[in-house]
């Protein structure tokens, strides 16, 4: 490809600069000025340590202090049984860094090929093998082997327009990408099948950001000159800059619905892992064992006025209902289910006031509630409460008023709290008011269980069961609803599935869908559609929507593939 | 999602098993018991005294606290006729508490300060803090309830109707409290004499109503602006005084407040101990105090400062991780039932059972005891339980008289350590205990480069610090001192003789000066001036140089016989908590490390010979949760569900490959299928992932790093 881009070159004679050179010529400049001012800055530098070594003792002691800190964590991570692997915060918090859309295939197929011994990853690189990763890889290198083409098309202004910053950009070492490219030379006529073919016009018409990044693959010229050190530190700000970049992305077009799958709904879903075995039985129990030795220790610290949070990888639920049923029997205690959608701290603030208070009568606030509890267990010391709470940092009760009443109940002597946290940020919940309050003792309580019951409520993700579930109410609605009525509801749909590939498609507005339900002889006046959509918006059928012209706009709050769905069932029926 | 559980209440269990719990672990211990009470004994008397500190530091302040709130409204009363006090009369008496960055720990303060003013200024008093008042309606509401709760709190026996006149009922304005404040004056003026001598010699004619703000900062700036505008003018009526709890500077005052409302208020600033002079006071009357045995190692002592100075300078905190570390001991050592009074120790120890005197047989400490001994005497230890006991009650002692020792020489010490510049071992005795207590301080270079200076030190600062050291040993407990005092008094009379000798020296070398001055030739001069320069570099030590010496080799003495690190001692397990891996696991914990290590390295925790991780990389038998998440960790910010399933599927079916047959495929497949959806499920709820709008079956990434 450099060759190429040189033959260009030389012809429309634009002189391709290197990197290196701009930023010298940019450089040199103050390059002089420092060297001028050396002696100046020597100087200055010197009485800035002089100053630096009056600073007063406090900072000198500040820094040894903080040495000693470093060093005691670092001890105490590695004296803790084991169990702490030694990781430091940098590697665990990081930065977004450019990933290439194949590489999650690539290491799969690294993982299904190593079912024991390890391969080295460099030689494994050829195409009867990768057969079976996902065609994301092919596309690339599709893309790969188009590139020259559209290189040169469209070279002329690509070299000589685009801004400094951008072929900084462009010209970042990728080494990753160099010799990608020379795996898509050798490789690609056996990767082009017709499916790729079709995306290749997708591609060219619309996507400018692959050809972009692409352009990412042409070599840089080699300066030996350039300081290696330099060059890592710009090539990680590079690569921070270059993954903040664009908002678009890198991800193949395919959907599930073109997998052909069966839907699963939530109960086959659960059928069918309950005929998964799971894995690692006999160790998982292994681990329940040690945490349920802790049950002892638990009472007598919550007795003596802490409260418990348990955290690390894996349900907690069952841990905690066998403390419930082991060590709790013979108390008073609340289980609240953090992870259940509907809850909230009202619901927990009433059960205790309903059914353990006995009392009959309702509160103006949460604060009036929880006032008139705290005053309950003060007065009667002999009243004991524990509380479990599954998942303290769920959707509903991560709020920060939530979490204040909360901390101010646990805060009360004779209740005792003991939770569970699961959210990688659970703890920034916390500031130090509601920390002192919860007055917490941590347990890490790693018990790789699967979160059968924290996610069967969880239906957001499993696209699979969202739209079956949208579906059949849709259909259910309508069938209630007139011959003219579905009508015009069909008319809408259609409309939005045919602008669905227009990304700012506001909706329908009012008077054309007014124009479209008389030409079609659904309703005679606009006053029958209005009464007709304030039906629908009942039902949630649809949305309206003001745009800024002041113009009102109507939208189906469906995706478009579960519409698709319901328009072919509604065809079927008719 | 409540569900609340009753027993049925035959079962209700006593609520004094606590010692129970305590037992239940430590079967085979029958000192449970006794372990528990010593532990909560201990506690309650460690508590009281952190609390009766903190009540001493805090006395300067609300003494000065006081006598400010008695003038501000006294002087006014007086002379309401001069033209000053009527400015003044618009204005609000202020004071601006400054408490220090840790707002948690205001409470305390500001409950004992409500204490002291109740008991010597007035009864109302009203605590308001910012999450209750969000807006000014609230606000009044929560400082009348407070107000009039507080009223009938004072004398409860009166009149029935008053008490019913609900917070709700009543208008929540300014004037009503005018109101309220007019009638409760003139009801304590028309009261049964004896009564109202009662409260009024306490409380003066008409008390002030004290309003406190707990962390100012935190206050909606319109709030306070509004309630101190509208409070301003009803001072006539209502002498009103504002506290102002404030954490960080008394600029906030300012930057909060426009001028406008700022000049209504008559400010005056009061500042408490600062949170690391409260610490100090604490270790050193509670962590070095001879009366308390339970002692900490020095890693849980570094770790509870670190938490102190480097995540919330909060001393309750610091006081809670003590109260853990108690627990902690009793609870894990069953030895512990010996960490008690010396007199006591030794009436246990006496007592002690066969399976106790096993478990001191197995403290290393006391192996390592063993070993040095005669062969016969061996022997003897080991078998013998009686022998066992005995020799434990002296060594006891011995610990005891240890610490004493201990504590006193760390004080001399740190008298002279804390004077040097650069304070190479530190500047507060925490630190000197730390090093102390880590390893020999003597063969620390930090030591060495201390003793170094302490060799320069000039006389007067040297008398001084003998001076002190011979109060810290005269009064402290230990009776191994006699001779040491002496021997520093001693050296403080060399020093006053060497004073009088010192003038004759300055004669002398004034006498050489002077002829310096006499007329000579050049050549002379010169010879004269490198003589002399000769004799000083040659000199030799003068008598001070001499003693300073000496002095500094007598410090160096004691510090090698007395500050031996605890864990040289024997048993000193027994008296000193040193497990620091679970403090830290307890109070500093790193949920999301714990996270990364098990998804990245799940044989940490499942100890399964397939889990080995081979060269870096997971293996992939992994659960499914850990390859769904080293995936995507391969990702950009979006995630394609279906690519991600088929990468996915590619792992599992290598796993299984050789089982699954062509026929079963399908239902093997659904069966993968399911397997993902639950592990990208997960990790939604652990929060890696989010679902995207972006792209149709996309997910969005939601964290960096951990690769």
């Amino acid at each position: 490809m450099s060759q190429l881009e040189g033959e260009g070159c030389g012809g429309l004679e634009v002189k391709f600069v290197p990197d290196e050179d701009v930023l010298k010529h940019i450089v040199d400049d103050p390059g002089i000025k420092v060297q001028k001012d050396k002696t100046q800055l020597t100087d200055s530098v010197k009485r800035l340590v002089k100053k630096l070594e009056n600073v007063s003792d406090d900072e000198a002691q500040e820094i040894l202090e903080e040495n000693n800190y470093v060093a005691a964590l670092g001890i105490c991570a590695q004296g803790a049984v084991g169990n702490y692997s030694s990781v430091s915060g940098g590697e665990v918090y990081s930065f977004q860094t450019p990933k290439r859309s194949s590489k999650m295939a690539e290491l799969a197929s690294e993982l299904a090929r190593t079912p024991g011994e390890s391969v080295a990853p460099g030689h494994s690189k050829c195409p009867e093998k990768t057969a079976k990763t996902p065609q994301s890889s092919s596309m690339f290198l599709l893309l790969m082997h188009i590139f020259p083409l559209l290189l040169q098309s469209k070279q002329k202004e690509f070299v000589s327009t685009t801004p400094y910053r951008l072929r900084k950009r462009l010209a970042a070492p990728d080494p990753y990408l160099e010799s990608e490219s020379e795996y898509s030379a050798s490789c690609s006529e056996e990767e082009e099948d017709e499916e790729g073919q079709k995306e290749v016009g997708t591609v060219l018409s619309g996507q400018k950001t692959p050809a972009k990044t692409n352009a990412a693959s042409t070599p840089p010229p080699r300066n030996t000159l350039a300081k290696k050190n330099k060059e890592k530190m710009t090539s990680l700000v590079e690569e921070y800059f270059e993954a903040h970049s664009s908002s678009k992305v890198l991800t193949s077009d395919r959907t599930l619905q073109k997998l052909q799958k069966r839907r699963l709904n939530q109960q086959t879903l659960h059928d069918l892992l309950k005929k998964a075995p799971l894995a690692y039985a006999a160790e998982i129990e292994e681990l329940n064992q040690q945490h349920e030795s802790l049950f002892s220790k638990w009472m007598l610290q919550l007795h003596l006025g802490f409260n418990i949070v348990l955290y690390g990888l894996g349900s907690k639920h069952g841990l905690l209902e066998k403390f419930r049923t082991s060590a709790l029997q013979d108390s008073v205690h609340l289980v609240v289910n953090g992870y259940f959608p509907s809850i909230t701290v009202r619901s927990i603030l009433n059960s205790v006031t309903e059914e353990v208070l006995d009392h009959i009568g309702t509160f103006r606030s949460p604060l009036d509630q929880l006032e008139f509890i705290s005053k309950k267990f003060k007065e009667d010391s002999s009243l004991q409460l524990y509380v479990l709470i599954h998942n303290l940092d769920s959707q509903m009760l991560r709020g920060e008023r939530s979490q204040q009443i909360l901390a101010q109940l646990s805060s009360l002597p004779t209740i005792y709290l003991i939770a569970s946290i699961d959210h990688i940020n659970a703890p920034l919940m916390w500031d130090q008011a509601k920390l002192s309050l919860y007055n917490w003792l941590w347990y890490e309580t790693t018990t790789f269980s699967p979160y059968v019951e924290e996610t069967s409520y969880e239906n957001s993700l499993l696209v699979q069961q969202s739209g079956s579930l949208a579906l059949s109410s849709l259909t259910h609605v309508l069938r209630s609803l007139t011959l003219n009525a579905r009508g015009i509801f069909r008319l809408l749909a259609q409309y939005q599935l045919e602008n669905k590939d227009n990304p700012s498609y506001p909706g329908l507005s009012f008077q054309d869908f007014y124009q479209q339900c008389r030409e079609a002889f659904l309703v005679n006046s606009d006053l029958t559609l209005r009464a007709q959509l304030t039906e629908f918006r009942d039902h949630k059928l649809i949305r309206t929507k003001r745009g800024a012209d002041g113009v009102e706009y109507l939208l189906i709050p469906i995706d478009d593939s579960t519409l698709t769905d319901f328009l072919e069932k509604e065809d079927e029926d008719v | 999602g409540c569900f609340v559980f009753k027993p049925s209440p035959k079962k209700t269990r006593v609520s004094q098993k606590t010692a129970n719990d305590f037992r239940e672990r430590n079967d085979d211990s029958e000192d449970a018991e006794l372990r528990f009470v010593t532990c909560q004994s201990l506690w309650n008397q460690i508590k009281s005294e952190t609390e009766q500190i903190q009540e001493d530091l805090n006395t300067q302040l609300f003494d000065n606290l006081v006598s400010f709130l008695r003038r501000s409204h006294s002087e006014c009363q007086e002379k309401t006729t001069e033209w000053t006090c009527r400015m003044k009369s618009r204005e609000i008496p202020t004071a601006a508490l400054i408490l220090g960055v840790n707002v948690t720990d205001h409470d305390l303060t500001l409950k004992s300060l409500s204490e002291v003013l109740q008991d010597n200024i007035t009864p109302y008093i009203a605590l308001l803090e910012a999450k209750d008042c969000p807006g000014i309606k609230n606000l009044m509401q929560k400082l009348m309830g407070q107000l009039m709760n507080c009223h009938i709190d004072v004398d409860s026996l009166e009149d029935e109707d008053y008490v019913q006149v609900s917070q709700n009922r009543i208008r929540c304005s300014m004037t009503s409290l005018v109101n309220w404040y007019e009638s409760v004056t003139k009801k304590t003026d028309s009261e049964t004499p004896s009564k109202k001598r009662a409260s009024s010699s306490r409380h003066g004619q008409s008390p002030p109503v004290v309003v406190i703000f707990k962390d100012m900062e935190s206050f909606t700036t319109k709030v306070l602006q509004d309630f101190i505008v509208i409070s301003s003018q009803h001072t006539r009526e209502l002498p009103l005084v504002l506290i102002f709890g404030i954490a960080t500077s008394p600029m906030v005052i300012h930057s909060l407040l426009p001028h406008s409302v700022s000049s209504l208020l008559c400010i005056e600033l009061f500042q408490s101990l600062s949170c690391k002079e409260h610490l100090s006071t604490i270790i050193d009357k509670v962590l070095l105090a001879a009366q308390f045995p339970f002692k900490l190692g020095e890693k849980v002592l570094q770790i509870l400062i670190n938490i102190f100075l480097y995540h919330d300078f909060s001393v309750q905190n610091f006081i809670k991780g003590f109260q853990l570390c108690i627990v902690e001991h009793f609870y894990a050592q069953p030895l512990s039932v010996l960490c008690c009074q010396l007199v006591e120790a030794k009436k246990r120890a006496n007592s002690l059972s066969h399976d106790q005197c096993e478990n001191i047989r197995r403290l290393p400490s006391f192996r390592r005891y063993v070993e040095s001994q005669a062969s016969e005497k061996q022997v003897a230890l080991l078998t013998a339980d009686s022998i066992v006991k005995e020799v434990t009650q002296k060594l006891l002692e011995d610990l005891h008289v240890y610490h004493e020792n201990y504590v006193s020489v760390l004080r001399c010490l740190h008298v002279f350590t804390s004077s040097l510049p650069k304070y190479p071992l530190g500047k507060q005795i925490r630190e000197l205990h730390c090093a102390c207590l880590e390893n020999r301080v003597w063969e620390t270079e930090e030591y060495e480069s201390s003793l170094q200076l302490a060799r320069m030190l000039n006389k007067s600062d040297l008398v001084t610090m003998l001076q002190q050291c011979v109060e810290i040993l005269v009064s402290s407990s230990g009776k191994e001192f006699d001779k040491t005092v002496e021997k520093l008094k001693e050296f403080l009379t060399q020093f006053q003789k060497l004073e009088a000798e010192a003038f004759q020296e300055q004669d002398v070398s004034i006498s050489s000066q002077k002829e310096l001055r006499k007329k000579t030739d050049l050549y002379h001069l010169q010879k004269t001036l490198l003589e002399l320069k000769e004799s000083r570099r040659s000199k030799k030590l003068t008598k001070f140089e001499m003693l300073r010496f000496e002095v500094v080799d007598y410090i160096d003495s004691l510090v090698r016989s007395y500050l031996v690190p605890a864990d040289h001692k024997t048993l000193h397990e027994i008296l000193y908590f040193n497990t620091a891996s679970v403090l830290r696991a307890h109070l500093n914990a790193a949920p999301r490390i714990a996270l990364h290590t098990a998804l990245n390295n799940p044989y940490c925790y499942l100890k399964n010979q397939a889990l080995k991780p081979d060269g870096g990389s997971i293996s992939n038998k992994a659960p499914d949760i850990c390859i769904v998440y080293k995936l995507h960790l391969e990702c950009g910010r979006l995630i394609n569900l279906v690519d991600w399933l088929e990468a996915f599927s590619t792992v599992v079916m290598a796993v299984e490959g050789p089982h699954a047959d062509a026929a079963s495929s399908d239902q093997v497949d659904d069966i993968i299928h399911a397997r993902f959806i639950r592990a990208v499920s997960e990790l939604e709820l652990l929060g890696f992932i989010k679902p995207s709008k972006q792209k149709t079956d996309h997910v969005a990434r939601l964290t960096w790093g951990g690769c």
